[in-house]
């Protein structure tokens, strides 16, 4: 099967998670946890969702996970994996998996972080295989 | 909560297109709410309450009543896409209950098909604090259940060839449905061998897309025996919220865990005291889910359970979605939680087709869930029993 790179749409980011976006275009991935009762959340919010404390801060993630589920959509000759990833240090992302055969693929593999740009320049984290 | 005997349902009305090029949105919801008067022998001035959801165009309620000449004095627009109609009967109930109106009217319309809309997940709203991180990935409704159906096979050992007997069940039902837009009977392997739209699922493990829509018209007990129809009692409700949980996702089971125990319980029955089941079939992989969530069958085993026709009715022991559901039927405007109580209503009243009619219906369920099985969704439960 013959297929295209798929555009990234622009993330539509809004002011309180820049700074997820802003380390994303510097290749790091970010997480936030809270200050209060210590559990790290994704997507990142300023208010904890497991105790509603307003005080969370920003994680380094080591760019490791674990496929948790996945799904390559076929459209004419685009194809693409949306998946979720376990990341290392404990939240389940929504990402692409990229660079791989869809084939290849299974629930539970070891996977880590690799940056695509969006439409706008903007750097989304997505995941590939771990060598 | 238990509403045993608080009201009932007496007009049930589903509209016979699948492609409305000349019906606008406004006159679908119109055309089924005289629909479903003209079944239960009212008229509009009868109607002191009105319950839809975003498929309404306009500012919701507030739009359609003024649409269609309504004069009420109670409005609920509790949007929570295609279980909503589900909650609405539940709400209307309790709004009757309370004494806050004496006979509700619930619509539904859509004309995606006509407008070649595309589906979309979620609209691009800015401010919605998920859109960033779920937007650039490209979740559309089939991916999203397909990773569901995924993770189900990856722990439960299920697989595409039991998924498909969900469509098969369907597919015979549909066939005595004249209005269905796939009346032919298919095979798990007919199933198995259509395109594959989201790995696992295939197009035949996917909803069809059409116009219309549906209306209900809930009643008070003194109305409703007042009347000429079947009763149809609302017995019991419950409704239900789940989502990623702040990372900790668990697509195994969905909010139909916590909604169908809580209705069960209200009513004092068990699954196995429901003679008729309408799950809401976006996917095949949703009705599995359902079926395990409410109990029909423990976790894990729904593949099992829905194998060799056990869904079929007249022949499983399980009879689902007898009008052919969302897989075979229609869907009109991408909701399938409308049509899911207007074919339970009929089970009950014994006007279902002939050939697909349960006998002795006394009690049916109808559940839905609305939103993203993978991500944020609501599942409403409404268990009826026919008096």
């Amino acid at each position: 099967m013959t297929t295209v790179e798929r555009k990234i749409p622009a993330p539509l980011t809004l002011p309180d998670t820049q700074p997820y976006w802003d380390a994303a275009n510097e290749g790091r991935l970010m997480i936030k946890r809270c200050d209060d009762c210590g559990e790290p959340h994704h997507y990142p919010r300023d208010v904890c969702p497991f105790c509603m404390s307003t005080r969370t801060s920003w994680l380094a993630c080591s760019g490791k996970g674990t496929v948790y589920s996945y799904s390559t959509m076929r459209r004419g000759d685009l194809a693409y994996t949306l998946a979720y990833v376990t990341l290392e240090e404990g939240p389940t992302m929504m990402t692409n998996l990229v660079d791989c055969d869809p084939a290849s693929l299974g629930v539970g593999q070891a996977v880590r972080a690799v940056f695509k740009p969006a439409e706008n320049g903007q750097a989304v984290p997505m995941f590939t295989p771990a060598q | 909560m238990s509403l045993d005997g608080k009201a009932y349902i007496v007009g049930a009305y589903e509209h016979p297109t699948r492609k409305a090029d000349d019906l606008t949105v406004a006159r679908l919801h119109a055309d089924v709410a005289k629909g479903a008067l003209e079944d239960a022998g009212l008229t509009k001035d009868d109607i002191d309450g009105y319950f839809c959801a975003g498929d309404a165009p306009g500012l919701g309620a507030t739009s359609m009543v003024e649409y269609m000449g309504l004069k009420v004095r109670h409005v609920d627009s509790t949007e929570c896409g295609g279980s909503a109609p589900i909650l609405h009967v539940a709400h209307a109930a309790e709004a009757i209950a309370a004494g806050r109106c004496n006979i509700a009217l619930v619509t539904l319309a859509g004309r995606p098909r006509a407008a070649g809309a595309i589906l979309r997940l979620q609209p691009p709203n800015p401010d919605a604090p998920d859109v960033a991180f779920e937007g650039p990935f490209g979740p559309t409704t089939q991916n999203m259940y397909a990773m569901v159906a995924r993770r189900h096979m990856h722990e439960f050992g299920t697989t595409s060839e039991q998924l498909a007997w969900i469509k098969v069940a369907a597919s015979h039902h549909a066939q005595h449905n004249p209005h269905a837009m796939l009346p032919k009977v298919v095979t798990v392997e007919e199933v198995l061998s259509s395109p594959m739209v989201a790995d696992p699922l295939h197009r035949l493990d996917c909803c069809v897309m059409s116009d219309g829509g549906g209306a209900l018209i809930v009643a008070r007990p003194e109305i409703a025996r007042s009347l000429k129809r079947p009763l149809v009692k609302v017995r019991a409700a419950a409704e239900a919220q789940k989502d990623s949980r702040g990372g900790r996702v668990d697509l195994t089971y969905s909010a139909a865990a916590f909604s169908g125990p809580e209705a069960f319980a209200a009513a004092g029955l068990t699954p196995a005291d429901i003679k008729y089941a309408s799950l809401y079939d976006s996917f095949t992989i949703t009705v599995l889910m359902q079926l395990e969530d409410l109990g029909f069958c423990r976790k894990g085993e729904g593949g099992r359970f829905v194998a060799d026709g056990n869904l079929i009715s007249g022949v499983g022991r399980m009879p689902f979605n007898t009008d052919g559901g969302g897989l075979c039927n229609n869907h009109p405007a991408n909701r399938g939680g409308m049509t899911k109580v207007i074919e339970a209503v009929r089970q009950l009243r014994g006007e279902a087709h002939p050939a697909v009619q349960v006998a002795n219906c006394d009690i049916a369920l109808a559940n839905g869930i609305g939103g993203s099985l993978a991500s944020r969704h609501t599942a409403g439960t409404l268990i009826l029993e026919r008096e």
